[in-house]
């Protein structure tokens, strides 16, 4: 499993890195779908099965044809001069990715951070739960009694985004 | 027993959307960076969920309907920017700029 779990965080590392230096903007979006779609099978590895479902279908599935949608009306998919910045931007951008790396992986010391013993679960509990229960239903439990509230404040901010989206988008501003 | 693995991928994956955003000019790809950084918050969140309860799928939720919400105003804004100066090259728009 962990061998698998490497190969995929190297595609998904490969595909980011891709979808940051490809010049045309639908080989972009093209890459980012990749990374996507290999970020859903580590999902699969972690045991969250209902979340790399919603990660394909709203994810890969609708914000990304979003994307590629709003590329192919405004016609960028041509050639054209490369949006990538020149030497002096290239350097601060890497030297400001390789310190916040860095400092990332200082604070996980070396990605072998563990969170405190006490709030730990035993463990498989998770592996568990979802094999008892069933994926949906681990997710949907809390998400319908506990946090109930915020996913209907959800839905107004969904209504306020679908009304913006259309206001701002209308020819006449 | 993936969880540092995990959050070493979701600290790699968050840095290079940094980079993205800093690198690039064209509107469209800084947002698709912004998702990039966003989808390596999401597989922390799920990375400890395994060992810290589920509410951490149950954020990884919302998260994905806040960036779901994000993706279709900020690209309103972008066709609405393009209507207005015919480019989506963040160079050129430098209206803020004193």
């Amino acid at each position: 499993m962990i061998v698998f779990f490497w190969i995929v965080a190297a595609l998904a590392i490969a595909s980011a890195i891709l979808c940051i230096t490809r010049k045309s903007p639908v080989a972009s979006a093209l890459w980012l779908v990749n990374t996507l779609f290999q970020l859903a099978a580590i999902y699969v590895l972690l045991d969250a099965h209902f979340i790399a479902a919603v990660q394909v279908l709203v994810y890969a599935g609708a914000i990304m044809v979003l994307f590629l949608f709003v590329i192919m009306l405004l016609n960028l998919g041509r050639g054209g001069p490369s949006d990538i910045k020149g030497a002096w931007g290239k350097v601060i951008a890497g030297v400001a990715g390789l310190v916040l790396a860095g400092e990332l992986l200082l604070l996980g010391r070396l990605g072998s951070v563990t969170p405190p013993w006490t709030l730990q679960l035993p463990p498989g509990t998770v592996a568990n739960a979802v094999a008892e229960r069933g994926a949906v239903r681990v997710v949907a439990e809390p998400l319908f009694q506990g946090y109930l509230v915020p996913f209907e404040i959800t839905s107004v901010l969904l209504l306020a985004a679908i009304v913006g989206a259309v206001v701002l988008a209308k020819r006449r501003l | 027993m993936l969880l540092g693995p995990a959050l070493l991928v979701s600290a790699i994956l968050f840095s290079l959307g940094v980079v993205g955003v800093l690198l690039r000019r064209n509107a469209i790809v800084i947002f698709m960076c912004i998702e990039l950084m966003l989808n390596a918050v999401n597989l922390t969140f799920v990375a400890l969920s395994q060992q810290l309860g589920l509410d951490g799928q149950v954020f990884v939720f919302f998260v994905m309907t806040v960036a779901a919400a994000e993706a279709a105003v900020g690209l309103a804004i972008v066709i609405a920017l393009y209507r207005h100066r015919d480019t989506v090259n963040l160079q050129s728009i430098n209206l803020l700029r004193g």
